[in-house]
């Protein structure tokens, strides 16, 4: 495993965008960065721009409006970079599915920009810090 | 052509000692903030895998970013790697250095933020324009009362075998002592003014306005990825070693000479750095006014007093 890829897995910096949710997956989120989660310690960092970013944790169905926008901010994330669908409407948009509004699974709409990002699915409404925590570790470790 | 060899070499080695201690210093910030969380924090090779997985990164430059955009932080870096050089020249060799070596350090040590400004307001990005906006007053805010300290020392300063006495030599000044006790006592007052000084100029809580990430999305270094943002980050890095090195030099003795003399100084260091890191961690994030007020109506004040104390000893 290179330098380059070990730098990768031990300091991934997370930006969180939310593109349509109802909030409880970003509760849940920030969660993690509280005292008894503690995601620290594995380097993981909130920045607060996307172009410092290794990892995009989007929530959400992705709305209409936010469509355009989900896309520039991967384009504007440095590759390598990992895209993060946190909760069950970022993974399929659930019973939203068939709003006026929705328009298309998170993983649908950066594959337009990006045919070959690597996107991780962590399900649940919201899904748990312990789930959003495994999910990153899966992540992180498939990359190598 | 030997001399100026030697010199590239010392650059080179006290630029690297300086880096290598200022990313261990930035591990214990986030160690000590970590236990005062009552978290665990992470491993010490934490802020050495954050730069090398920044250097691993795309480099992006916005269509909107002016030309210069990759240059501010490089200046920033080599004007950071100078200023460690001189410190420890004149802690390790004080006759090596030369008179007026401390106002050059002074300098130095304001460039760093000057290319924060240089660089925010070149990104074409108006969350840059305002964090670079508020750097640039909290510049003009801090740099009155450190300059204010610094002279009082430099009044207060007794007749030295190195280089006489009110004199601008770095390594004069750490290897002298002051005037009796009223001189220490301004040399005291400049050092807790100096400690402020440094915090602000670190941009740390409380004085973290020009780059306040839950308002203006990074401030300046908001369009930055890559390498230069890890130039930033290794910059902020060495002026965390650096600043703390500099106040001992110039407030408290000095890294003076001998074993016990160089242990006695890295444990100052430490009570610097960890004073820092809990003044962090106690504090909310101020508002650019109170931060001038505080600067030009708080110490100040404190600045001519200790002044006058060194004048009048």
């Amino acid at each position: 495993m290179g330098l380059k890829l070990w730098a990768l897995k031990k300091s991934p910096w997370v930006y969180h965008a939310n593109v349509g949710a109802c909030n409880n997956c970003d509760i849940e989120i920030v969660n993690c960065l509280t005292p008894a989660f503690d995601v620290e310690r594995f380097g993981m960092l909130l920045v607060p721009s996307p172009r410092h970013a290794d990892a995009l944790l989007v929530t959400g169905i992705c709305t209409r409006q936010a469509k355009p926008r989900l896309q520039e901010l991967y384009r504007q994330t440095p590759k390598p970079c990992v895209v993060f669908c946190i909760g069950a409407c970022a993974c399929s948009m659930g019973i939203f599915a068939d709003g006026y509004h929705a328009a298309g699974p998170v993983d649908e709409v950066i594959k337009e920009v990006d045919p070959n990002a690597i996107i991780a699915y962590v399900p649940g409404c919201p899904p748990r810090p312990q789930a959003i925590i495994a999910g990153a570790v899966k992540a992180l470790n498939s990359l190598g | 052509m030997g001399d100026a060899l030697w010199w590239i070499v010392l650059f080179l080695v006290a630029s690297t000692g300086t880096l290598i201690l200022g990313l261990v210093s930035k591990w214990i910030d986030r160690k000590v903030t970590a236990r005062v969380h009552f978290r665990v924090g992470p491993p010490w090779y934490q802020p050495f895998a954050d730069i090398i997985k920044l250097l691993g990164k795309e480099t992006i430059v916005p269509e909107h970013a002016s030309p210069g955009f990759l240059l501010a932080p490089l200046i920033g870096f080599a004007a950071t790697c100078l200023a460690a050089t001189m410190i420890w020249v004149a802690n390790i060799n004080p006759k090596g250095g030369y008179v007026g070596d401390l106002i050059v350090v002074l300098y130095l040590l304001a460039i760093p933020s000057l290319m924060l400004v240089l660089g925010g307001s070149l990104s074409g990005n108006p969350h840059a324009s305002v964090g670079a906006g508020r750097e640039m007053k909290l510049l003009l805010a801090y740099e009155l009362p450190l300059i204010l300290a610094v002279l009082a020392v430099i009044l207060g300063m007794q007749s030295s075998g190195v280089a006489g006495a009110r004199t601008l030599s770095l390594g004069a000044i750490a290897r002298g002592g002051m005037r009796g006790p009223v001189a220490s006592a301004a040399c005291v007052v400049g050092a807790l003014i100096a400690f402020f000084c440094i915090h602000a100029k670190l941009g740390l809580v409380p004085f973290d306005i020009a780059e306040a990430e839950t308002e203006i999305m990074g401030g300046p270094l908001v369009e930055y990825s890559g390498p230069p943002l890890a130039l930033f980050y290794m910059t902020r890095a060495m002026l965390f070693a650096t600043l703390p090195l500099f106040l001992v030099t110039v407030f408290w003795g000095g890294l003076g000479p001998g074993v016990g003399g160089w242990a006695l100084g890295f444990v100052k260091y430490l009570v610097i750095v960890v004073g820092m890191v809990l003044v962090r961690n106690t504090n909310p994030r101020v508002r650019i006014d109170h931060a001038l007020k505080f600067f030009w109506f708080g110490l100040t004040p404190l600045g001519i007093l200790a002044l006058a104390f060194a004048m009048v000893s």
